[in-house]
């Protein structure tokens, strides 16, 4: 595993006591696989990745019993290491890459220093290898390019080159938070099958953040569905897609329209309220304030993980009732 | 026959644009030749990628920006020679952001009563009541009014921006991403309810977005546009069934479906 996180947590002390944004997520990715976190806003899909990162705001704090990267036990680490980790073993690349380039620097001097920086290259052997691979992410004129300034460039040549960047050390594992979310629809579908390719490539493991399930249908072999702060459903995409068991991920793909789909003078259907903008260390299902299949144990206590023997697993009362039912 | 209610004739937009020291000023045609007729009653989507006109075409459509060349009529009538206040009430606009359209510092029943105030409608007592009504058709309770919009959701402030959109009783809305800044599970509720209240006002709408399956979803007809042009312009199930302009094709093409390409692509290899 190039990847594995185990009960991992995030929390943040206020005034009006602890926020706990993520709650007891196990994750884990092979090399050369892609898991896709799915979820809303607030749900806790972007701190989990900057958690893996180290990269939490200030104020927050993270706890876990496991969090290994690529065999590195990120629990033991300091913050010198992990910063030797960061760019080199594990990589990632943000949303919106006008504001992650440094506007004031060339694309060559920002490739190079992630380089330059953990390997010691010199500067003529990382602008060779920057060339290389704008080449293979699809720039072409890769020389020239080196020495514009990320305003010249467009927003699809941008995500590109951010990728380049997170390439230059060759990383075991590399997150992308939202990679096409800022781009156009036909630019989006290149970037992700770029993203497999260089995967194929390089072997990577990749790990997506995204609130699109078309992204996770499109490359990822795995899916974690999270909901306020939990996985509620984590298992491979196909399953997860066709037949989904959380009632809040049912909830989710049946109000999304699809193309082809007529439903047009129909109502879509929804999932009720909204999601809670802050989550305490909470009693009792998240979600159930907005389910459809709520009863009465949902009001307290824990939910359990339970782990289904096809692959997936549930966070939800309603399988502990039905195996309880079949023993 | 009744006019159309929006007939665009060969309408331009041209933005001048800084040339550097030596090199000559360029001008940019961000909406080319647009011809077009909004019915009553239609839902007309407009789909393409960033830079193709089709917001500049929203800002002509609502008055707040005038064409180059070519003409724009509202109800066979010019909008030059139409009298903006009469023109303002009966359309009405819908912007992506509900976060930057809503002014932070009014409550909401000052956001909701503004258009009102502006077209001198009624006194304060009726104003007040005509925006309970609107709370309630939108789906608000009526304890927001004295909210600000800080505390509210991106769900409910797009639900006060579509409230005051409807507060003028308007005969069509442009909707400009309506949904695009909103969660899913909120985006459904959020095209629902303009769905639904479409219907009981008999409104039309203009329905902008680069989310193809949410136009299909709603528009009767749809625009398809490319660097400023219009490349098809056709009814909605027959031009997602059989695109025939190429660049309507490659659009579609990008739509992400919801098979797992990857997981089956793999299942294949196994085999």
């Amino acid at each position: 595993m190039v990847l594995r996180a185990e009960g991992l947590n995030v929390h943040i002390p206020t005034v009006h006591g602890a926020l706990w944004p993520v709650r007891n997520v196990d994750l884990s990715i092979a090399p050369g696989e892609t898991l896709g976190i799915v979820g809303e806003s607030g749900c806790g899909k972007s701190l989990t990745s900057l958690a893996l990162m180290g990269l939490l705001p200030v104020r927050a704090r993270r706890h876990a019993d496991v969090l290994e990267i690529a065999g590195n036990d990120l629990l033991q680490l300091e913050e010198k290491q992990m910063s030797n980790l960061r760019g080199d073993t594990v990589a990632m690349i943000f949303q919106d890459p006008m504001t992650s380039l440094n506007p004031a620097y060339t694309v060559g001097e920002q490739l190079t220093e992630v380089l330059r920086r953990h390997t010691g290259a010199s500067r003529r052997q990382a602008l060779g290898r920057a060339a290389e691979l704008l080449d293979r992410v699809g720039i072409d004129a890769s020389r020239q390019r080196l020495a514009m300034y990320p305003y010249e460039l467009s927003g699809g040549l941008r995500q590109r080159v951010m990728i380049a960047m997170a390439l230059m050390c060759e990383p075991q594992l590399l997150i992308a938070d939202e990679p096409t979310t800022a781009l156009d629809v036909t630019i989006q579908l290149q970037i992700l099958d770029l993203l497999v390719s260089l995967q194929e490539e390089f072997g990577m493991a990749l790990l997506i953040i995204t609130h699109d399930f078309g992204v996770v249908a499109r490359i990822a072999n795995n899916v974690a569905v999270m909901y306020a702060g939990e996985v509620v459903e984590h298992g491979p995409v196909g399953r997860v897609l066709s037949d989904p068991l959380h009632p809040y991920t049912r909830g989710l793909l049946s109000c999304i329209p699809v193309s082809g789909v007529h439903t047009r003078g129909r109502l879509l259907p929804t999932i009720p309220g909204q999601v809670s903008p802050v989550f305490r260390g909470a009693d009792g299902c998240g979600f159930r304030n907005r389910c459809n299949r709520v009863f009465d144990a949902c009001e307290s206590g824990e939910v359990p993980t339970r782990f289904m023997g096809d692959g997936r697993s549930v966070r939800c009362l309603l399988y502990e009732v039905a195996q309880g039912a079949a023993s | 026959m009744s006019p159309p209610l929006f007939e665009l004739r060969d309408v331009s937009r041209e933005f001048r644009m800084r040339g550097g020291l030596f090199s000559p000023r360029r001008m940019l045609r961000a909406v080319d030749n647009v011809s077009l007729r909004v019915e009553k009653g239609e839902v007309l989507g407009i789909v393409g990628e960033s830079g193709c006109g089709k917001s500049t075409l929203a800002r002509i459509l609502l008055g707040l920006d005038r064409p180059t060349s070519g003409e724009v009529l509202f109800e066979g009538t010019g909008l030059e020679v139409m009298d903006r206040r009469a023109f303002t009430r009966r359309v009405q606009p819908v912007f992506q952001d509900p976060y930057s359209s809503l002014n932070p510092r009014k409550t909401v029943g000052e956001i909701i009563s503004l258009p009102l105030r502006v077209h001198r409608v009624g006194d304060q007592a009726s104003h007040r009541a005509e925006v309970k009504r609107m709370l309630d058709r939108v789906g608000l309770a009526a304890r927001l009014y004295d909210a600000y919009p800080a505390q509210l959701s991106g769900g409910q402030r797009q639900r006060v921006a579509i409230a005051r959109a409807l507060i003028t009783s308007p005969s069509i809305v442009v909707c400009d991403e309506p949904t695009s800044a909103l969660d899913v599970s909120v985006q459904a509720q959020i095209l629902n309810l303009l769905d639904e209240v479409r219907r009981t006002l008999s409104l039309s709408y203009v329905f902008i977005s680069h989310n193809l399956a949410v136009v299909e979803h709603l528009a009767t007809r749809v625009i398809v546009m490319q660097e400023g042009r219009i490349v098809e312009d056709r009814e909605t199930v027959a031009l997602f069934r059989e695109p025939r302009h190429p660049y309507t094709i490659t659009l579609l093409g990008s739509i992400l479906k919801l098979d797992a390409t990857r997981s089956s692509r793999e299942a294949a290899h196994a085999d």
